[in-house]
């Protein structure tokens, strides 16, 4: 795949006897948001964890900007600017929203084997990097545990793009907010678009991926099972997918209602 | 739901300001309330320098011990086998001090066999994977007592070289008239104190330690080495532990072999009195010297006041379920803020 920023070719991978991924591709370009759908136990989050270095590909390759590469951690991807927004958020709820956006790579300098954290400057790269991206909050020395749900989500966000990020992975980026946030988030995804990062999307949510991506591929049973663009397919044809048909809902007067 | 006059009072009608204040410098008014107290009910003999001085060097070496139990407690786990340790520490350096072993080497000796033991700790727990500290530490507790008495047969070792004794003993009257003075061992636990407050506060090891005990899995996708760091927490315990034996040791000028049995629950006691949460990521230095001192100054007070030590016993154990209550107290105010 020419011109692709980060590549998968021929992804497996076993967990003793469960094969959860066979023979899987998956590409997405500089600044592209993909939205990745499938039902519970395709393959969705194992093919993220692969791509964001959590877990190492029994079979295939990923090449990222033209080179081949492997990850043993997350570190490592985290080097190359792609960064995993987890279902959960993964924030520290006892600690405030500057600590957990520069948590594991904290600005300071070096003594010995450790670094003495410069609170004051993560303060201000914080305020300003949540400036960027437009997110408010009280204050950035709330704890993240007294945060609403899509506040969460934004923090966690703006963590996975506090450094330089080419590429962000979200797993399910709303499935754990409120209504009325969902929007906010979605609007964040649609922002870090503008500023050239490429996004990865999970969802269930059909309203979701409809919103925000450019293009949408469908796992099913651990197999690449069907991708288009987002223009030339509709909801239902999506819908039908994630349940592994293909073709004959796309007569349906009501698939163009939207 | 009813509110108590307390919380309404102290956090939600006072502003953020002063809650702030409260939450951070709260324990240290409890300790003022108490020495006024008690030096209104006894001021000659609560006031006295002697008595004063007394306080300070005999709660040295808990306070080693709820220093390195708490950084244990932020990760949300628990070190049974810092007592076992200090015994440890204590009786082989007593041995090493008699058998004539270079002084400077016998000082290294408390803190390296805390190393070790801490070292082991921390590889039991996350290279074997046991499920909880509290089986691993319940096991180096046991073993660190039983090579305790298979080196001292049982006996107590008495005799130390007078520069491994200074460290317990000596004081400093800076012009003031003995017995007042600044013991070396609070001078000690100041540097520990202040070395540890500068770990857990300003490096990123001190900042991943109270990440660990907020959300492990958060820590873990960030990048941070977990079970690294939780060898170093549980190193970090068994140092200041050796270092309390030495302590002792060098304030009795002997090595018991019995010496800090049940002293860990001592050292939980003031780390959750100051206002740690028994559930990781929570709590400050200055509170776990403010619970030091609580339970110091209860048991002083309650001593010159020839209230028998069962009572004492009784007192500590409801100062540890109020101690806890206020936190819950604390925790609800705050979520209604």
């Amino acid at each position: 795949m020419a011109g692709a920023l980060l590549e998968a070719r021929g992804i497996s991978k076993y967990f003793g006897a469960i094969t959860a991924l066979r023979d899987v591709n998956f590409h997405v370009g500089p600044g592209e948001v993909v939205g990745v759908v499938g039902d519970n136990g395709a393959g969705k989050s194992t093919l993220m964890k692969i791509l964001s270095g959590l877990f190492v590909p029994s079979e295939g390759e990923l090449v990222f900007d033209g080179r081949p590469v492997s990850f043993r951690s997350p570190k490592d991807a985290q080097r190359l600017g792609i960064e995993m927004v987890h279902q959960d958020f993964a924030l520290a709820g006892n600690m405030p929203i500057y600590e957990n956006i520069y948590l594991g790579r904290e600005p300071g300098w070096r003594l010995g084997p450790l670094t003495v954290v410069d609170h004051r400057r993560a303060r201000r790269m914080a305020a300003e990097h949540l400036n960027r991206l437009k997110i408010h909050v009280k204050s950035i020395d709330q704890n993240t545990e007294d945060l609403s749900g899509g506040q969460r989500q934004a923090v966690a966000i703006a963590r996975s793009t506090a450094f330089d990020a080419k590429l962000v992975i979200m797993d399910e980026p709303t499935a754990a907010l409120a209504i009325k946030e969902v929007g906010k988030v979605l609007d964040l995804v649609r922002s870090l678009k503008e500023h050239g990062v490429a996004v990865i999307i999970i969802s269930h949510r059909m309203d979701d991926i409809f919103y925000c991506c450019d293009r949408v591929m469908a796992l099913y049973q651990g197999t690449n099972f069907a991708e288009s663009p987002l223009g030339t397919t509709s909801r239902n044809e999506v819908i039908g997918w994630i349940m592994g048909t293909k073709g004959h809902t796309q007569g349906l007067a009501h698939d163009n209602m939207h | 739901m009813s509110d108590t006059p307390a919380t309404k009072s102290g956090f939600s009608l006072r502003g953020p300001r002063v809650s702030k204040f409260l939450e951070v410098y709260g324990i240290v008014l409890v300790v003022i309330v108490m020495m006024l107290a008690l030096a209104a009910i006894k001021p000659e003999v609560f006031l006295s320098a002697q008595n004063l001085t007394n306080i300070l060097k005999q709660n040295a070496s808990l306070a080693l011990l709820a220093l390195g139990m708490y950084v244990v407690i932020v990760t949300a786990g628990i070190d049974l086998s810092v007592g076992s340790i200090m015994g440890l520490a204590m009786v082989a350096l007593a041995i090493a001090s008699k058998a004539g072993v270079p002084w400077p080497l016998v000082l290294l000796i408390g803190p390296a066999i805390g190393l070790m033991v801490g070292w082991i700790n921390g590889v039991g727990l996350t290279v074997l994977k046991l499920p909880h500290p509290f089986i691993m530490t319940l096991g180096t507790l046991n073993v660190a007592r039983g090579l305790t008495y298979l080196i001292s047969n049982g006996a107590p070792v008495s005799g130390l070289q007078p520069e491994v004794r200074y460290i317990g003993q000596a004081y400093y009257s800076f012009g003031m008239a003995p017995p007042a003075g600044i013991p070396a061992s609070l001078i000690l636990v100041a540097v520990c104190a202040i070395g540890l407050w500068f770990f857990l506060e300003r490096t990123n090891m001190g900042r991943h330690i109270f990440a660990i005990g907020g959300n492990p899995h958060a820590a873990r996708v960030s990048g941070i080495n977990v079970d690294r760091t939780l060898v170093v927490v549980y190193m970090i315990s068994g140092f200041m532990a050796g270092l309390s034996g030495l302590l002792l040791a060098g304030r009795t000028d002997s090595g018991f072999p019995n010496a800090g049995i049940g002293i860990e629950l001592d050292a939980i006691a003031a780390v959750i009195i100051g206002g740690a949460s028994f559930f990781g990521g929570r709590g400050t230095v200055l509170g776990v010297l403010a619970g030091v001192l609580i339970m110091g100054i209860l048991r002083n007070g309650l001593n010159i006041n020839n209230v028998s030590a069962f009572w004492q016993q009784i007192l500590i154990g409801l100062v540890i379920i109020i101690a806890v209550y206020i936190d819950v107290l604390r925790r609800r105010a705050a979520v209604r803020r």
